[in-house]
């Protein structure tokens, strides 16, 4: 029992927040967000030089290989950068599950991604809504339980403006048939669940990111803004605000860490740790953000302060794989079911048939 | 990271949980804050001591089994799970224990900790003064220096199970000229020695087990002192540290009410309004939250890590989920909520109820959490002082 991340993790991690630093910066998130398709291929292709797009595809088709758990603080990263590409989609949810279609699609899909040379996106089957749609070369939708993956021209996509200009959506109709499908019933349904817990836990992660962004940014605001002849940040009703956020953010933080593990590891309660983690992650983005925009005052309530760049990323990130809602009752229905394994001692437990007493 | 326990982890809770089986009482004993249950729980501490449970972190030659933090968290995943009593001299061996084996000699720790261990001398906390509660700096009582004594004198307040208890630990100033944090020393008390008065308080559940103490020229002898002369305020809050974090409120404790909650929202499902089934979620939620975080923490000292403001994002989050948990269920039970555990009709309300009036102490005790967040916003976020 060890609930840490090793040297070489948090290493990578402060690398990717040193190179987000300088390639994503406000000022180029405005002008993603500005542009027609919402997406910049420049920035892609400095992405892919450093593997973020395969950093789940397998190393023999050219990615990093790492599973849940080897990139979960990555994703951490671009979510306090507000990363406005479609990495959750093509790196954390359609790589995996290209993987584990394996056959032709695999085979043709798995080296450009990590080339940075294809954008796959999936759908979430809760949403009619597709995130990132209109720049996608491939599209994996599921249609009831079956799973099909289909290049643009076989589907019709319908922007719809939403509030995050960093995640255009649209939603997607399409003709399915035995030429675009590649899995069906109980099949497809494992492989729809399976993206769905793996869009959730890295949209938690990038959660994680942009609440200790906002958090840090309306400290830093509070330390510099002046009235009363004092900084802000020295009156007890700002400081008490900022410090419930932080206590939301520091006990999301290990569920998600736990849900990472659990996914990796396929355990059987997985998408229970997964709920847990995008619940928690969540509310504590969502509070990070009101507590920011609160302590930053009328500013905070511009265009042109930054404040909105995460502010905007962490709700759009709750509608993400699931909202709150959904989680939360997914939740409920493992712990609200009689004989539910819950209580001291049952946080770790391996499941039932496999331990000793 | 690695999220299994290995085989011995797995032994030691399997014999932990046999051992509790055969032993805890089978009736829940009286309320420690009785003289009654007070001296019931003590007896309760022999048996536990006497099979090396009492504190199974401690070095074996205090009487403890010199497990890690992780089979201590282990040990009270069972111990809750179990219903065992509650501790009672909880202030004595999550508290000072800790701070006696950091800063005592080893006579201190040979002399106190074993007696602590059985429960054989059961201690109280003497941080508040009336005029000293968050700003614990503006402590008065006095400890002057006579020969190989201390004289004390003044008082001290909110002392849990101060009416029942043996022993005092507290900080008192031993420099009169001195200001605020310096010149302050943290003695070792006895409560029978003379001079020293214990007058009882009843707290809000109608039980007087807080007391008020005051010393009129008790003599305490200089070995009682523990650390330096004027350096009381950091061994304080190195206790207070332990009191704040890990020690005292490990997360078995708010796991067992979050399933104990699970199952009065089961049983009472059909009536309940759906928000009440998202509150419930939420206080589980939250639960393991909190067991997640405690293991990072552990882990994180078992590497050579040490706890330190970030205590205080572990005291609000546990005293504001304690307290939420409680409310949660007292919506639950209906009209039922506001019986007492003697009520004929309460069932099993009155122990929510019980319960209720104990968190709500939990957001006070401790450090209020209005402290608690000075110290977030000014030692973890960086906002100015003062």
């Amino acid at each position: 029992m060890e609930f840490g991340f090793d040297a070489d993790q948090t290493l990578l991690q402060s690398a990717l927040r040193e190179f987000l630093a300088a390639e994503c910066t406000p000022e180029r998130v405005r002008s993603i967000w500005a542009s027609d398709g919402g997406h910049s291929p420049e920035l892609w292709a400095r992405l892919a030089e450093v593997g973020l797009p395969g950093v789940s595809v397998p190393e023999a088709h050219g990615g990093l290989g790492l599973d849940e758990l080897g990139s979960v603080l990555l994703f951490e990263e671009t979510g306090r950068a507000a990363l406005p590409e479609p990495l959750v989609a093509t790196a954390a949810v359609a790589a995996p599950l290209l993987v584990e279609l394996g056959g032709e699609p695999a085979e043709r899909w798995l080296g450009p991604i990590a080339r940075g040379e294809a954008i796959a996106v999936v759908g979430d089957g809760l949403s009619p809504l597709v995130g990132h749609a209109g720049i996608a070369d491939l599209l994996l939708l599921p249609d009831g339980d079956d799973l099909h993956a289909l290049t643009p021209e076989r589907v019709e996509r319908t922007p719809q403006p939403a509030d995050d200009p960093g995640r255009r959506l649209a939603s997607v109709a399409f003709a399915p048939g035995p030429a675009t499908r590649v899995a069906r019933g109980d099949r497809g349904r494992a492989l729809r669940e399976a993206a769905l817990d793996r869009g959730a836990l890295a949209s938690a992660a990038e959660a994680l990111g942009a609440a200790d962004r906002l958090i840090e940014v309306a400290a830093a605001y509070a330390c510099q803004r002046r009235q009363f002849g004092q900084p802000i940040g020295r009156f007890q009703a700002v400081k008490h605000m900022l410090a419930g956020a932080k206590v939301k953010l520091e006990y999301a933080r290990p569920a998600v860490h736990r849900a990472a593990w659990s996914v990796a590891r396929a355990a059987p309660q997985r998408s229970l740790h997964v709920s847990m983690a995008k619940l928690l992650a969540c509310e504590a983005a969502g509070l990070a953000a009101r507590t920011a925009l609160q302590v930053h005052g009328a500013i905070g309530y511009t265009w042109e302060q930054d404040l909105h760049l995460w502010m905007r990323r962490a709700w759009s990130l709750e509608m993400s794989w699931g909202r709150s809602a959904f989680h939360r009752s997914r939740v409920g229905e493992v712990i609200l079911a009689g004989g539910a394994r819950i209580g001291p001692g049952e946080t770790f437990a391996a499941p039932a048939g496999s331990e000793e007493s | 990271m690695n999220l299994e326990y290995t085989p011995g982890q797995r032994a030691f809770r399997a014999e932990v949980r046999a051992w509790l089986a055969a032993h805890v009482p089978k009736a829940p004993l009286a309320s420690f804050d009785t003289r009654e249950g007070f001296e019931e729980h003590r007896a309760w501490e022999r048996t536990l001591d006497a099979a090396g449970y009492s504190m199974v972190s401690w070095p074996r030659d205090y009487g403890g089994r010199g497990a890690d933090l992780l089979e201590w968290l282990i040990f009270e995943e069972e111990y809750y799970r179990a219903d065992a009593p509650g501790r009672v001299n909880q202030n004595g061996i999550f508290l000072l224990g800790p701070t006696l084996m950091e800063y005592g000699t080893p006579e201190q720790r040979a002399r106190y900790l074993p007696r602590m261990a059985s429960g054989e001398e059961v201690w109280a906390q003497g941080w508040s003064e009336p005029n000293a509660g968050s700003d614990m700096a503006a402590i008065q009582a006095t400890a002057l220096r006579d020969g190989a004594c201390y004289v004390l004198r003044g008082q001290k307040t909110w002392a849990s199970r101060g009416a029942f208890a043996h022993w005092m630990f507290g900080l008192f100033r031993s420099d009169p000229a001195s200001e605020r944090h310096q010149g302050l020393s943290f003695l070792l008390v006895p409560l029978d020695a003379p001079g020293v008065t214990v007058r009882p308080i009843e707290k809000l559940d109608g039980k007087a087990a807080f007391a008020e103490v005051f010393f009129d020229d008790a003599r305490v002898p200089v070995e009682n002192r523990l650390g330096e002369e004027g350096a009381g305020w950091q061994v304080a809050m190195s206790t207070a540290g332990f009191e704040r974090g890990l020690m005292l409120r490990s997360p078995a404790r708010f796991q067992r009410t979050a399933q104990k909650l699970v199952e009065l929202y089961r049983s009472h499902a059909e009536r309940c309004e759906p928000a009440l089934r998202r509150d419930v979620i939420g206080c589980w939620t939250a639960a393991e939250a909190y067991a997640l975080e405690t293991y990072r923490t552990v882990s994180r000292l078992l590497a050579g890590g040490r706890i330190g403001f970030e205590a205080s994002l572990n005291k609000i989050f546990w005293s504001e989920l304690d307290l939420r948990m409680h409310e949660t269920a007292l919506e639950i039970l209906g009209w039922r909520a506001e019986l007492r555990p003697e009520a004929p009709a309460a069932g099993d309300a009155g122990e929510w109820l019980d319960g209720f009036l104990f968190a709500l102490a939990g957001p006070i005790y401790a450090g209020t959490n209005e402290i608690q967040r000075n110290v977030i916003a000014e030692r973890i976020l960086g906002l100015p002082r003062g």
